[in-house]
């Protein structure tokens, strides 16, 4: 086993945390975890929370299947790694509903749709089955890290642009809206989170000619 | 009249890919060609219908506060609903098991069709989101919820099946470099979502 001895920041394990923000992002990348990024991403609170609760729910998940990989029957995987999300969500539920309630409510359902969020399962059966705790750790950290990213991006300009606020908070001034400026109402409803996400994969890929599609 | 109602709301007002984006990522991943969108959109329908009446009696009797009354007047007290999460997702992983292999003996033929889609749909935010809406939506009787998955599960197979036939034709078009396959695919999905809103506020 070569990985023991590395440092437990070396560069191969750097590079777990951060491929996912832009070479390997899950959202524009790999596909992964759409659903939730563009339901939740009118305001940029919710978008916080949720990030930060996949962040939870991919690390400790991570770890968790990481740890028990050896002992997983292959052919019923997907339900023991269902269980261990679900039971991960359900902690993450209690508590955004104790002590973050309005968010939880914005939330709604996408609480409990982590458990079918594909970045988790396809981090499991793509990273932690066949690698270490502290490599899956990081693998998990990094790419909710880069999801948090995309989202806290989308949140921003739908926020912004939408209702013509950040975190709730007023930001353009009220003279521009004297002088005829309106807020774009378009930019709170569902298809411009699509074409929100369209437009930073096109920034993304323009900076990033390597991720360009042949077809 | 209501069942109507509510399977044409299912269908096109509350569209689960338009309105809510469940589902995305398999229906970004398999709408590159039409008949492979078909199957899938097919084997979602099938595993919403059977999930979301099985989910709804176990939310009905098990796990709403108050559920489980039948067993006797100390268990009215009983809310088990922080256990839906869990609960749902063990039902729907095992019916997509249960359907996996009732298609693969009794119709072998769809089955090959199918192919690798069926044990997927266990891991389609569709499926699981069906069965928290329904829970939102508190359904009178089964009926309701039956209606409510063949609904919603057609909605998905109109929206896949459309974005496949798009998507070929776009295969022909002449796209900025960057903006090829996934980039353009989120603006027409984007620019069909707008589409769809035109339904909203319909009621018959």
């Amino acid at each position: 086993m070569s990985e023991e001895k590395e440092g437990l920041f070396s560069k191969k394990n750097r590079q777990l945390l951060v491929n996912p923000l832009d070479d390997n992002n899950p959202i524009t990348v790999q596909v992964l975890g759409i659903c939730s990024a563009l339901a939740i991403t009118v305001k940029l609170e919710p978008a916080i929370v949720m990030s930060l609760s996949v962040l939870f729910v991919l690390s400790a998940g991570n770890v968790i299947i990481s740890l028990m990989r050896n002992i997983i029957p292959s052919r019923i995987r997907i339900i023991v790694q269902l269980v261990v999300v679900a039971s991960l969500v359900i902690l993450v539920d209690q508590v955004l509903k104790a002590y973050l309630f309005d968010v939880s409510k914005q939330l709604s359902v996408f609480v409990g749709l982590i458990i079918t969020n594909c970045i988790v399962m396809g981090r499991f059966e793509a990273f932690a089955l066949g690698n270490t705790p502290w490599k899956s750790f990081l693998d998990g950290i990094g790419n909710s890290a880069g999801y948090g990213l995309v989202l806290v991006i989308v949140a921003f300009f739908r926020e912004l642009l939408g209702s013509g606020a950040l975190f709730g908070q007023q930001i353009i001034p009220d003279s521009f809206y004297e002088a005829g400026y309106m807020n774009n109402g378009m930019m709170l409803l569902p298809p411009m989170a699509l074409i929100v996400v369209g437009i930073v994969i096109w920034v993304q890929r323009a900076r990033n000619t390597n991720l360009v599609e042949t077809n | 009249m209501d069942l109507i109602n509510l399977f044409i709301k299912s269908v096109f007002v509350e569209n689960m890919v338009f309105a809510f984006f469940l589902g995305m990522c398999s229906y970004l991943a398999v709408s590159k060609k039409v008949t492979t969108a078909v199957g899938l959109g097919v084997a979602v329908i099938f595993v919403l219908v059977i999930t979301l009446p099985v989910n709804f009696l176990l939310e009905t009797y098990v796990l709403k506060a108050g559920a489980l009354t039948w067993l006797g007047d100390e268990f009215a007290e009983v809310d088990l609903s922080f256990l839906s999460f869990i609960m749902f997702i063990a039902v729907i992983a095992s019916m997509v098991q249960l359907v996996e292999m009732i298609v693969e003996k009794f119709a072998p033929a769809l089955y090959a069709s199918l192919g690798i889609f069926l044990p997927l749909i266990a891991v389609n935010c569709a499926i699981l989101g069906g069965s928290l809406f329904m829970q939102n939506k508190n359904f009178a009787n089964t009926a309701e919820a039956v209606v409510y998955g063949l609904g919603s599960g057609l909605g998905w197979l109109m929206a896949i099946v459309a974005l496949a036939a798009i998507r070929e034709k776009v295969r022909y078009s002449h796209v900025p470099a960057p903006l090829r396959g996934l980039g353009i695919t989120f603006i027409i999905t984007g620019l069909m979502g707008m589409a769809f809103m035109g339904f909203m506020g319909i009621k018959l």
